[in-house]
């Protein structure tokens, strides 16, 4: 088991506020993603939660791409991850995002 | 002066030597038929030291019963065999070997034995001949590795020793063609002897023994995949290979290889391409196995032809009531003919598709992994450029003129395309700069690498994160790094030269899913026709009876 927060800036910041959003479920091989707004305005907070331990550059990697996919500040973001792969969390992380902007509160 | 040639002394001593084996099964036979308690003394009494024996068997029907006697012979009496055969599936081929039996084995196949092969082979107890595909070892056994006593499985004998194969023919036109017609000596065992079988598939004339076992034959349900167990990441990569490979050329004429990455492709036929307008354009003629993951697309009219390598348990029914789509005897029931099928596959196909274990930089595919020695069965047949066709047909053409568009003489060229996710389960990465099957080729002795699919045929990767055209690439460089920027985050994809790879996107040989209009957010279990094995048997009317352990309603 590890645990770790990784926080990116991102150019712009939420435009209004939205309701937090969940995404996935936490079953082998799969993710749980809690988007919620959050404090900075001009970053993007990530704590990760992963049984599997030695990867963390990897999730470096995958967490980097998505902040360039979807730059968006003042969000706070947690990951609670079953042994995805790279490929589940980035379209998990996509999937969670669309759900949160769909829906104002 | 030279020495006047001999001739030699008999020119018909392989056919006494026939002649003699058959007299001494016959002392303990009725006719053809054996009593099951008499099949030990049988094949002790027909097989001789140093005889290449063919244990029918494929990844799907298995001569069971037979392999089991055999297991149980004198090994004082039956010694020293060569196995020539599809596959090392079963524990008693192995145990054969462990017994001390078998001095050397040719085959294609060893999936369930891998390991135990691989130890033997470690340990110098066994002599591999070579790991073949099926259509080549086929081939062998009309040239050099002709089986002097085939060992073949059988749905039903007449009286007379005629032989109903079934939906599961499989191999065994193939195996008994060659065993004979070349002095050797056929035994089948049955699964029931009846009065009037429904269909001849062997003629008696063929069969020197038969023998009906005290169960049926087991068949493996090898290509049935739940689409329950399909994934996001393997529906994202069907709609990639749908929409960038299938409709960019048209492909009409296919082989799927076996796995939830095809699967779900069959899957998105009826719901994904059919929206894409689709039908009728691509996926209309297969060579294929009856996949139950098919029956969706062939229930909405997008498939006009299938013929079967093998069948598939519970397909039967299904497969009889669709006599338009397969090839079915007059007595309503398929036949599957492996060696033709194969042969269909590699001439008259012009994309194979498949899933794989690792793929290197320069595109070389491997199931090979250290310390099992697995084989390759099919796949190399199917999945690579035919260079002995003529025929052309629209993406045939098309694959020929991109791989070389400055060719003084022009050519088709197959399309064949891997399928993977980058990285499996525990990070496993598909993507490595050096293959297993090196590692392999060395502890086990081997002069090759089992290398599957090798570079030069592949077309295509896809993966989750994109395709890549390799046909389209002009130097070593640009295919290296067209592979490590659809290789995700394995160290090879995070190893890619993003500015090269940049430019690859603008030229059409790296594609994202956003690069051809797909919305990653689609890919949902909603696009798939069928999400259960209950939905598929919905889809067949009734008619598909999935095995016990497929149902869980």
């Amino acid at each position: 088991m590890e645990q770790f927060v990784m926080t990116f800036p991102a150019a712009c910041r939420l435009a209004e506020a939205h309701p937090p959003r969940l995404c996935g479920v936490v079953s082998s091989g799969n993710l749980e993603v809690l988007v919620e707004s959050g404090d900075p305005g001009d970053a993007c907070r990530i704590e990760v939660s992963t049984p599997a331990t030695g990867f963390r550059d990897i999730w470096a990697a995958v967490l980097r791409d998505f902040v360039e996919r979807q730059p968006v500040g003042g969000l706070r973001i947690t990951i609670n991850d079953a042994g995805a792969t790279p490929a589940v969390v980035s379209l998990r992380l996509d999937q969670a995002m669309d759900t949160f902007r769909s829906e104002k509160s | 002066m030279n020495a006047p040639s001999t001739p030699p002394a008999s020119w018909d001593g392989q056919k006494r030597n026939q002649q003699a084996r058959i007299e001494r099964g016959a002392a303990l036979a009725k006719g053809r038929e054996v009593a099951g308690a008499d099949i030990v003394r049988l094949l002790e009494a027909v097989i001789e030291p140093g005889d290449r024996v063919c244990i029918e068997g494929n990844n799907q029907k298995q001569a069971d019963f037979l392999a089991r006697s055999l297991v149980r012979t004198d090994p004082a009496l039956v010694r020293d065999l060569h196995l020539v055969q599809s596959v090392l599936a079963l524990p008693e081929h192995v145990d054969l070997i462990e017994q001390g039996q078998v001095r050397r084995i040719d085959f294609s196949f060893s999936g369930p034995q891998a390991g135990r092969l691989a130890n033997l082979v470690e340990q110098g107890r066994i002599e591999i001949g070579a790991i073949h595909t099926y259509l080549e070892l086929f081939g062998r056994y009309f040239i050099d590795l002709t089986p002097k006593v085939a060992l073949i499985a059988a749905q039903a004998a007449d009286r007379e020793g005629n032989l109903y194969t079934g939906p599961n023919t499989e191999d065994t036109p193939a195996i008994v063609e060659a065993t004979a017609f070349r002095n050797g000596i056929v035994i089948a065992q049955v699964n029931e002897v009846v009065d009037r079988l429904p269909r001849v598939d062997i003629p008696a004339d063929w069969v020197d023994f038969f023998v009906k076992a005290p169960t049926p034959h087991y068949i493996e349900p090898l290509f049935t995949r739940d689409p329950a167990q399909i994934t996001e990441i393997q529906i994202l990569m069907a709609m990639i290979a749908i929409k960038g490979l299938y409709a960019e050329y048209g492909i009409t004429r296919l082989n799927h290889g076996i796995g939830f990455d095809t699967a779900a492709i069959e899957l998105l036929l009826p719901t994904y391409a059919a929206e894409l307008g689709l039908k009728g354009k691509i996926c209309t003629n297969w060579a294929l196995n009856p996949h139950p993951t098919l029956i969706p697309a062939i229930e909405a009219g997008f498939v006009h032809s299938v013929h079967c390598f093998g069948s598939e348990v519970g397909m039967e029914r299904y497969i009889a009531a669709r006599p338009d789509v397969f090839f079915v005897g007059r007595d309503g029931s398929l036949r599957s003919n492996r060696a033709f099928s194969q042969a269909a596959g590699h001439y008259a196909c012009d994309l194979f598709i498949g899933s794989t274990l690792q793929i290197d930089l320069e595109g070389n595919s491997s199931t090979a992994t250290k310390g099992r020695i697995a084989g390759f069965g099919g796949a190399p047949n199917m999945g690579s450029d035919a260079r002995g066709r003529r025929h052309p047909s629209p993406a045939w053409l098309r694959a020929g003129r991109e791989a070389s568009p400055n060719a003084a003489m022009p050519r088709g060229r197959k399309l064949v395309a891997q399928i993977v996710e980058s990285s499996r389960e525990h990070m496993q990465p598909a993507f490595v700069e050096r293959l297993d099957a090196w590692e392999l080729a060395e502890t086990a002795g081997m002069e090759l690498p089992p290398v599957m699919i090798y570079a030069e045929d592949v077309t295509h990767v896809i993966t989750e994160e994109g395709s890549a055209h390799l046909l389209r690439c002009t130097t070593p460089e640009e295919r290296e790094q067209a592979i490590r920027g659809v290789a995700g985050y394995t160290q090879v994809g995070l190893g890619r030269d993003r500015r090269m790879v940049e430019n690859l996107r603008d030229r059409g040989i790296v594609r994202y899913p956003q690069d051809l209009g797909i919305d990653k957010r689609l890919a949902t279990r909603d696009l798939l026709a069928a999400r259960n094995i209950k939905d598929l048997v919905h889809a067949s009317g009734g008619l598909y009876n999935p095995p016990v352990h497929f149902r869980n309603w």
